[in-house]
C-alpha cells in the first residue's frame, strides 16, 4: 500500500514537473509553479531557509521520501531501473548490498558546499538533480514536444480550428544540449545497472538528506523474529542499502521506496517509528572504507562545434517581376560585452549566485529570447538575445517561474521602469547607410521613445534620417535589435547592464 | 452500393411480410425516394456547358471574344526538388485545355506576372492548340529597371514576349499600368523613347492586331490618351479598366470610379477589357451582412457569381478577366457566363446596397496583385492584407476590447496571423522604406496600412484596452 501511494504521488509530481518544462503557453505554471519551488537546491539558492528547514524536518520524520517522490531525477532513475528490471525476464532482485562510498559522497557534498560559498554555480548546476532533470526536459524533451504540437496544430489548421498554434522549434544551445544528453546518459546507465547509485554517491541533495535520514523517526526495520534472511529485500533494494545477512539497513542511503516491505513474504520488514525499536537494531554506520574506483564523472562537458550554414544571397533579377518572397537571412548573435539577463534578476552577479541552471525560464520564455548561456562564467544559466523575438512588454513569465529567485518576480508595470541594458548603434550596418532608404523600424518599435531620428547628413535638405539613442530611457528590451532589418547583424544591438538600473 | 442493396433487401422482406397493401406501400416508398441528380460529370450542380459561352464581338477586328477571359497572373505553383518554386506546368496545361474546351478564348498575361514566368508557361500551354482558337494579350510593362525605359530595352521586352509566348503575332498588346506614375511617367515610358510610334507601326505590319492600354491611378493620364484619339493621333482598339460593383461608385484610394471611365470609353466606342471583377477575391468573400443580402435574393448563387454577372452585364465589356488558379473557380465562372444572365433592376439595387456595406467596413483595398512583391525586406505584403481583410469580412475585427467575443476573436486574429504569414514576414517588420508604394496599382499607402495592421496586432498581443 505504502509503495503504491509512493508510486502514484511520484508519478503525479514527475508528470507535472515535466509538463512545466514542456508547456509553452504558461498555463500550467499558474497552478503548479510551486512544484519547482519545493526543490531543495533551488530553495537553498533562493536562501529560503524556512523551506529548507521544512524539508529537513520532513526527512527527519519520514526518511528520504523527497528522493522518491519530489525529486524528478530520482523518479526518472526509478523509471529507467524499473524498465531494466522488467527486461531481465521478470526476475526480481538484481540488486545486492554494497558498502557506502563515503569518500565520494562526502567529497561531492564538500565540493558543493565550497562551490556554494565561493559562488561557483556551475558545479552546483551540474550536480543539482532538479536542474539536471530540468535540462533534460528543456533540451531533449521540449523540442520533441513542440514538434508534436506543431504537427497537431497543422491538423487543427486543416480543420480550421484555432485551438492549437505552432511554435518555434530550435536548439537554444548546443553546449547545454550536450550536457543534458550527458546527464541523461550518465544517470540513465547508472540507474539501468545499479538503481540509485547516482543518488547515493554523487548527488549532494541525497547526501544532505542522507545525513538527516539516518536519524529519521519513521524508518524501515527488520523484525528479527520473523526474518528468515532469505535476502529478497536486499535483492529488491535499488539503493543497495539492506544487508540482509547482518539484518541492518543503511538509512542514510534508503530512499524510502517501500519496495522491501512489499517484497517480504514474511512481513518481517516494517515501516514504523524508531522509538519502539531496540537500540540493537540500529543500522550499521556507513563504513569509512570507500571504493572510489569506477566513480562516474558526468562533468565531461561536450563542446560541439557549431558550424553556421552559410546562407547564399540571391541576386535580384534584372527585370523586376511580380510576386515571390525575398529571402530573409538568419540573424547572427552580436558579441555582447555584458550578457543581458531578465528584469527580475537585478544584476548579473545576483543571478549568477542564485541560478541553478534548471532552464525552466528558458523553456517558458514565449518570445524565444532566453537561452542557456555558453559562456563559462555562467554556463547554462539563462541569457537574452534578440534574433527571434524581443522581451515583450506584456510578459513577466521568467520571473514567475524561477524557483531560486535568481529571477525575482516582477510586474508588467515594474518592468517598464527597469533597464536591463542599453542600445548601441552601428552606423555601417544601418540600411539607411547601406541601401539609402529611409527606415524607421527601431524608432517605431521602441516602447520607451529612447530613439529619435536625426539627419544623417546635417545641413542637406531632405536628408535621410538615422537613429539617435537616448540611453537614459532605454530599458534594454531589444525591440530595436529584433526589428532592425539589417541582416545578418542588426545595426542596433543591446549591451547588458551588469546591475540593472531604474529609468 | 452494398448498403443500398441491403436496404432494398430488407424493404423487399418487409413487403413480403406485409403482403397485402403492397401497392400502397410501394407508392409510399417511391414518394420518399430523394431525387438524385448526382452524376459523375457535373454533380448536383449539373454539367459545365461546353457550347453556351457568351461571346462579344470586337468592333474593329470582328473577333468573337469569350466573355470570360483567362487572367494568367495567378498560375498554380509547385515545389521544385531544389526547394524552390516553379509554375506547375501540368496544372496550367490542364486549366488551359479545359478553358478552351469550354469556349474560353482570351488569355491575358504580361512579362512580370508570376515572377516573370507567366508568358513562358502560358505560351507552352497555348502552343498545344491551333493558333486561331485563342487570342493572346500581353503588355509593355512599366516595372522598375532603368534599362527597360529606353527604346532598346522596351523593344527587347516586346520581342521577348513573342519568343516566350511562341507566337508570331499578338492579338492584344497593351501599354501597361497607365497612370501609375503620373503624366511624367507616361511620357517617359511610352512617348519620349519613341516606343508608342514603334508599336503603331507594328500594328500596321500586322504583328499587333489590337493596340490599347491598361489603366490604374492618375485620371489625367486616362483623359490624355483618350484626347490623343480625339485628335486622331492614335486609335485605341481596347482599354483595360478595373470594373466591379464596388469600384463603379467607390473607387479605392486614388483610383477613379469605373462609372466615369466606362462612360468616357463608351463615348468613343472603345470596348473595355475588365480586370479585378472580384477585387482580388474580396468580392468573393463579402462579409456576413452583405452575403445575407445576396443569399436572400438567390440562395444558391455565390458572391463571386454575382460579381461576374455584374461585370459581364455591361454591354461595352469585351471580356472579363479572372485569374483562376483552381479548376473549381474556372468551372464556376464558365457556368456563370454560359450563358450570361444579365442583371435586372432589383438585382442592381441589391449590389448597390452590398457596395455600401463594403464601403463602411474598413477593408485594406488590396487586390493581391503581387505588383509590390517581392518586398526587399522579406514582408509578405499581400499575405498580411489578405489575413486582415478575411478577418474584416468575417466581421471579427474587434472595434473594442470590451466586445463579448474579445477572447475568441483575439485568438483567431493572432493565431491565424502566425499561420498565414511567418513572423519575420509580418507587418511588424515593415520599416516604412516605401519602395513598394509606387508599384501599387490601387495606390495604397502600403507602409501606413502596415502600421494599421501592426497596431491592431499589438493591441491584441498586449491586451490593451481600446
Amino acid at each position: 500500500m505504502l509503495r503504491k501511494i509512493r508510486i502514484a504521488s511520484a508519478a503525479v509530481v514527475f508528470v507535472l514537473l515535466t509538463l512545466l518544462f514542456l508547456d509553452f503557453t504558461g498555463t500550467l505554471h499558474l497552478y503548479f509553479y510551486w512544484l519547482t519551488k519545493v526543490q531543495l537546491v533551488p530553495a537553498i539558492l533562493a536562501h529560503n531557509m524556512a523551506l529548507f528547514a521544512i524539508l529537513a524536518l520532513f526527512t527527519l520524520l519520514l526518511g528520504r521520501v523527497y528522493c522518491s517522490v519530489i525529486c524528478p531525477l530520482g523518479v526518472m532513475q526509478d523509471c529507467v531501473s524499473n524498465i531494466s528490471g522488467r527486461r531481465g525476464g521478470g526476475q526480481k532482485g538484481r540488486f545486492g548490498f554494497s558498502k557506502a562510498r563515503s569518500k565520494l559522497r562526502y567529497g561531492m557534498l564538500a565540493l558543493s558546499i565550497i562551490a556554494f560559498v565561493a559562488h561557483v554555480n556551475i558545479i552546483i548546476s551540474l550536480l543539482d538533480p532538479y536542474a539536471g532533470y530540468g535540462r533534460i526536459a528543456a533540451n531533449l524533451l521540449a523540442p520533441l514536444y513542440r514538434a508534436g504540437n506543431n504537427l497537431l496544430s497543422w491538423f487543427a489548421e486543416t480543420l480550421n480550428s484555432y485551438a492549437l498554434y505552432p511554435t518555434d522549434v530550435w536548439i537554444k544551445s548546443w553546449v547545454s544540449l550536450g550536457i543534458a544528453a550527458a546527464t541523461l546518459a550518465a544517470t540513465g546507465i547508472l540507474a539501468w545497472r545499479d538503481g540509485r547509485t547516482y543518488c547515493n554517491t554523487i548527488c549532494p541533495v541525497g547526501t544532505i538528506l542522507g545525513l538527516i535520514s539516518r536519524f529519521s523517526i519513521f524508518r524501515p526495520a527488520l523484525d528479527a523474529e520473523k526474518c528468515t534472511r532469505c535476502g529478497l529485500c536486499e535483492k529488491g533494494c535499488k539503493a543497495s542499502c539492506i544487508d540482509s545477512a547482518n539484518m541492518t539497513i543503511d538509512l542514510s542511503r534508503c530512499v524510502t521506496c517501500f519496495n522491501c516491505i512489499e517484497s517480504c513474504n514474511f512481513k518481517a520488514m516494517r515501516y514504523a517509528p524508531a522509538l519502539r525499536e531496540k537500540r540493537s537494531k540500529q543500522p550499521i554506520a556507513a563504513s569509512g572504507e570507500a571504493d572510489d574506483k569506477g566513480g562516474v564523472s558526468r562533468r565531461n562537458v561536450l563542446a560541439i562545434a557549431w558550424a553556421m550554414a552559410v546562407t547564399e544571397t540571391v541576386k535580384a533579377p534584372l527585370l523586376q517581376v511580380d510576386g515571390g518572397l525575398a529571402e530573409i537571412k538568419d540573424k547572427k548573435i552580436p558579441v555582447r560585452k555584458v550578457p543581458i539577463v531578465p528584469p527580475g534578476a537585478q544584476s548579473l552577479p545576483n543571478m549568477n549566485r542564485h541560478c541553478s541552471a534548471c532552464q525552466l525560464c528558458v523553456s517558458s520564455c514565449p518570445n524565444s529570447v532566453l537561452r542557456p548561456s555558453s559562456k563559462l562564467t555562467m554556463l547554462m544559466q539563462p541569457e537574452m538575445s534578440f534574433e527571434r523575438g524581443y522581451c515583450r512588454p506584456e510578459c513577466n513569465e521568467c520571473g514567475e517561474v524561477c524557483p531560486t529567485n535568481a529571477i525575482g518576480s516582477f510586474t508588467r508595470a515594474e518592468k517598464t521602469a527597469i533597464s536591463i541594458g542599453y542600445a548601441v548603434f552601428v552606423k555601417e550596418n544601418c540600411i539607411v547607410t547601406r541601401d539609402n532608404v529611409q527606415c524607421k523600424s527601431c524608432e517605431r518599435h521602441c516602447p520607451t521613445e529612447a530613439i529619435t531620428l536625426v539627419d544623417r547628413d546635417p545641413g542637406v535638405e531632405n536628408s535621410l534620417k538615422i537613429p539617435a539613442i537616448n540611453n537614459e530611457k532605454c530599458n534594454g528590451c531589444g525591440a530595436c535589435e529584433y526589428y532592425c532589418p539589417a541582416r545578418p547583424f542588426s545595426a542596433i544591438f543591446l549591451e547588458g547592464r551588469k546591475t540593472h538600473s531604474s529609468i | 452500393m452494398e448498403k443500398k442493396d441491403i436496404k432494398e433487401l430488407t424493404r423487399r422482406d418487409f413487403l413480403k411480410i406485409a403482403g397485402a397493401g403492397a401497392v400502397l406501400t410501394g407508392a409510399a416508398l417511391a414518394g420518399c425516394k430523394p431525387r438524385n441528380k448526382v452524376s459523375a460529370e457535373g454533380g448536383a450542380l449539373g454539367d459545365v456547358p461546353t457550347d453556351k459561352m457568351e461571346y462579344r464581338v470586337n468592333h474593329n477586328t470582328s473577333d468573337k471574344v469569350s466573355l470570360l477571359g483567362y487572367g494568367c497572373m495567378r498560375w498554380p505553383m509547385r515545389k521544385t526538388s531544389g526547394g524552390g518554386e516553379e509554375v506547375d506546368q501540368d496544372a496550367v496545361n490542364e486549366l488551359i485545355d479545359y478553358a478552351i474546351g469550354h469556349g474560353v478564348n482570351f488569355f491575358d498575361t504580361a512579362p512580370p506576372y508570376v515572377r516573370g514566368w507567366s508568358e513562358t508557361a502560358t505560351g507552352k500551354a497555348l502552343k498545344r492548340h491551333p493558333r486561331d482558337k485563342f487570342f493572346v494579350c500581353t503588355k509593355l510593362s512599366t516595372h522598375r529597371g532603368a534599362e527597360l525605359q529606353t527604346f532598346q530595352g522596351s523593344r527587347a521586352l516586346y520581342e521577348k514576349s513573342f519568343k516566350d509566348l511562341q507566337v508570331d503575332y499578338i492579338d492584344y498588346y497593351l501599354l501597361h499600368n497607365i497612370g501609375i506614375s503620373g503624366m511624367q511617367g507616361l511620357m517617359q515610358r511610352f512617348y519620349d523613347n519613341g516606343m508608342l510610334d514603334f508599336l503603331i507601326k507594328e500594328r500596321i505590319a500586322g504583328r499587333i492586331r489590337n493596340l490599347g492600354w491598361t489603366f490604374h491611378g492618375d485620371v489625367k493620364c486616362f483623359d490624355y490618351l483618350l484626347a490623343q484619339q480625339d485628335e486622331r493621333k492614335v486609335l485605341w482598339d481596347a482599354v483595360m479598366i478595373q470594373l466591379n460593383y464596388y469600384d463603379w461608385k467607390y473607387a479605392t484610394g486614388m483610383n477613379t470610379p469605373a462609372e466615369y471611365l466606362m462612360g468616357e470609353l463608351e463615348k468613343r466606342n472603345i470596348q473595355a477589357i475588365v480586370m479585378e471583377p472580384l477585387l482580388g477575391g474580396r468580392l468573393a468573400r463579402v462579409n456576413r451582412q452583405g452575403l445575407k443580402l445576396l443569399k436572400e435574393t438567390h440562395p444558391e448563387d455565390s458572391a463571386a457569381k454575382w460579381a461576374f454577372r455584374y461585370a459581364g452585364s455591361h454591354p461595352n465589356v469585351l471580356t472579363v478577366l479572372s485569374g483562376m488558379t483552381y479548376l473549381e473557380h474556372l468551372q464556376e465562372n464558365i457556368r456563370t457566363y454560359s450563358p450570361l444572365e444579365r442583371l435586372n433592376g432589383p438585382e442592381y439595387e441589391v449590389l448597390e446596397q452590398v457596395a455600401e456595406i463594403l464601403n463602411d467596413s474598413n477593408y485594406i483595398q488590396c487586390t493581391e496583385c503581387q505588383y509590390c512583391m517581392p518586398c526587399p525586406y522579406g514582408l509578405d505584403i499581400p499575405g498580411i492584407f489578405r489575413h486582415y481583410n478575411i478577418i474584416v469580412s468575417e466581421e471579427k475585427r474587434l472595434k473594442s476590447s470590451k466586445d463579448p467575443n474579445y477572447d475568441k476573436y483575439r485568438r483567431e486574429f493572432l493565431v491565424g496571423y502566425d499561420r498565414a504569414v511567418p513572423k519575420l514576414r509580418q507587418a511588424s517588420q515593415c520599416n516604412s522604406c516605401g519602395r513598394c508604394k509606387p508599384d501599387c496599382p490601387q495606390r495604397l499607402d502600403i507602409p501606413k496600412e502596415m502600421l494599421r495592421v501592426d497596431k491592431y496586432a499589438e493591441q491584441l498581443k498586449q491586451k490593451m484596452e481600446f
